[in-house]
């Protein structure tokens, strides 16, 4: 098949007056059934919908989304991509994901802008710099690169960082992930949008699931603001929705709690800072985009929420982390602000797997971490809707874990939702 | 967001911390009930709408405060203290104001 776009298709339809493009995906009614309905038309929904017909020739799929496409948390991350993981299960499965991100624009022949300018995560006490050794020495162990840096190494690499003495907290060192970086992330939810519409998959906007159709326990299909529509199997990618939605279908609680995490970017700049940093001595981590704004971001606001929106306090505080970086970046103005409902899970890894009902698939728990994981989590959660089992790599990702003392806690925070 | 303590009026939500979920129900301490531990660990019902919530006072008067508070608007629909039976100083003098 030829690449639907390339240079000639580019110089063709140029030549016919760019009357020719088709949409990237269609806009189809919902038929009366289908094999596989996925709820939520988000990153992880479409590259699930997209892995299921490309790898399992499973093309009789809907993926139904309330809103319209990547409305969701796909269009409000701040788009870092990194594998620099602490646990196997964790390192394994975001090194698969990254395995699959330096690859991605070629395999959805659509440019996802995937820029791997790396990751480095700040440490301030010699004590957090032996911690970032030990994290860096299990990735590598695993065969993620990973490599610590000195104070005037990360000099050279942003100069605009104030590593002086005289820092509120200064710089002793830093892990740095050379192959992590950012990727454009509408172009994420598009390319895998298009991808699975042009292998037959129907993507279905404005059409909110308002419950589950059952035949005793099995979950047959749902009903939608559009209709009802049957299906063998029911997958959910809902993200911080998640509650909500299982609770349509009588699953009253889930070891996740829903909260708002807000992100920020300033005007254009010259370049500026051309890696990933984060900060060790609270929560900060800031990149810039090609068209120059910074974006960056802090903690979560803390407390639960679905609005969307957050308040001052965390602005406030994630303004202030950035200052004692950047002190230079006073005077930039920030641009835009908004938030995302991000479902926290109970030890901070993610939820892959069947059930929780029969005829039913659950993908959650993502936290504020769901994006770097969109290619593999598609990818896992395909191969266990096609096979009814996990994969290896999401097969710890399970919903029992938590009552089973299985928990994968990366960062050893306990059942705390809001730490992680 | 503002939280009006029934103790000191409504203060930033700054002077609060959250202390989570307020629906959950603790075992007794002395129980070996693994699978009511483990609700109350790790399971929550994490409503879209009112949710029953622990805040403290902790930049204030330090009470611990049941909330009610809805996650789709963030108002705050009542709040008060923790205990039925709250005799702290604190809450006699809350009495007495009123």
């Amino acid at each position: 098949m030829m690449a639907e776009y390339s240079a000639f298709s580019l110089l063709a339809n140029a030549l016919k007056g760019n009357k020719d493009w088709k949409p990237a995906w269609r806009k189809p009614d919902p038929k009366a059934s289908y094999d596989v309905i996925i709820i939520g038309g988000g990153g992880h929904g479409l590259a699930t919908a997209y892995y299921l017909a490309k790898e399992h020739g499973i093309t009789n799929v809907a993926v139904l989304e309330k809103g319209w496409l990547g409305s969701g948390n796909v269009g409000r991350n701040t788009t870092a991509v990194r594998s620099n993981y602490l646990l196997p299960a964790n390192t394994r499965f975001y090194e698969h994901s990254m395995k699959m991100w330096e690859n991605l624009s070629h395999e959805l022949n659509y440019n996802v802008m995937f820029s791997q300018r790396g990751c480095l995560n700040l440490a301030h006490t010699p004590a957090q710099f032996d911690d970032y050794a030990r994290r860096g020495n299990a990735m590598r162990h695993l065969g993620v690169d990973a490599e610590l840096m000195t104070p005037a190494q990360i000099k050279r690499l942003i100069p605009a960082l104030d590593i002086s003495d005289s820092a509120r907290f200064p710089v002793v060192g830093g892990l740095m992930q050379r192959r992590a970086g950012t990727a454009r992330h509408d172009a994420v939810a598009w390319g895998y949008a298009r991808g699975a519409d042009r292998r037959g998959v129907d993507i279905i906007e404005n059409c909110e699931v308002t419950g589950f159709l059952r035949d005793g326990d099995r979950v047959t299909g749902v009903t939608t603001s559009r209709g009802d529509i049957r299906a063998k199997k029911v997958a959910v990618t809902v993200a911080g929705s998640t509650g909500r939605v299982v609770q349509l279908a009588g699953v009253e609680t889930m070891p996740i709690e829903s909260h708002v995490l807000q992100a920020f970017v300033t005007e254009s700049l010259k370049p500026f800072i051309d890696t990933v940093v984060t900060f060790g001595m609270g929560h900060f981590y800031m990149s810039q985009s090609d068209k120059g704004g910074l974006i960056y971001g802090g903690d979560i606001d803390g407390y639960n929420s679905y609005a969307q929106r957050g308040n001052l306090p965390i602005v406030d505080e994630v303004m202030s982390e950035m200052l004692a970086l950047f002190p230079g970046l006073a005077r930039v103005r920030m641009l835009r602000s908004w938030g995302g409902v991000c479902d926290m899970s109970m030890d901070g890894s993610p939820i892959i797997t069947t059930g929780p009902l029969p005829g039913m698939y659950l993908n959650c728990g993502w936290c504020y971490g769901g994006f770097k994981a969109t290619p593999a989590s598609g990818w896992c959660f395909a191969w266990t809707i096609a096979k009814d089992q996990p994969h290896e790599f999401n097969a710890p990702f399970t919903l029992d874990r938590f009552h089973r003392g299985l928990v994968i806690d990366d960062k050893g925070q306990g059942a705390n939702p809001r730490l992680h | 967001m503002l939280i009006t303590c029934p103790y000191c009026g409504p203060r930033d939500v700054v002077e609060f911390t959250y202390q989570g979920d307020g629906n959950r129900e603790r075992p007794d301490p002395a129980s070996q009930n693994f699978e009511a531990w483990n609700a109350y660990v790790y399971d929550r019902l994490n409503p879209a709408g009112d949710h029953n919530e622990i805040w403290q006072h902790s930049g204030g008067c330090r009470a611990h405060l049941r909330v009610v508070r809805n996650t789709l608007t963030h108002e705050i629909l009542s709040v008060a203290f923790m205990r039925s039976t709250h005799t702290s100083t604190a809450r006699r003098k809350a009495e007495d104001k009123s």
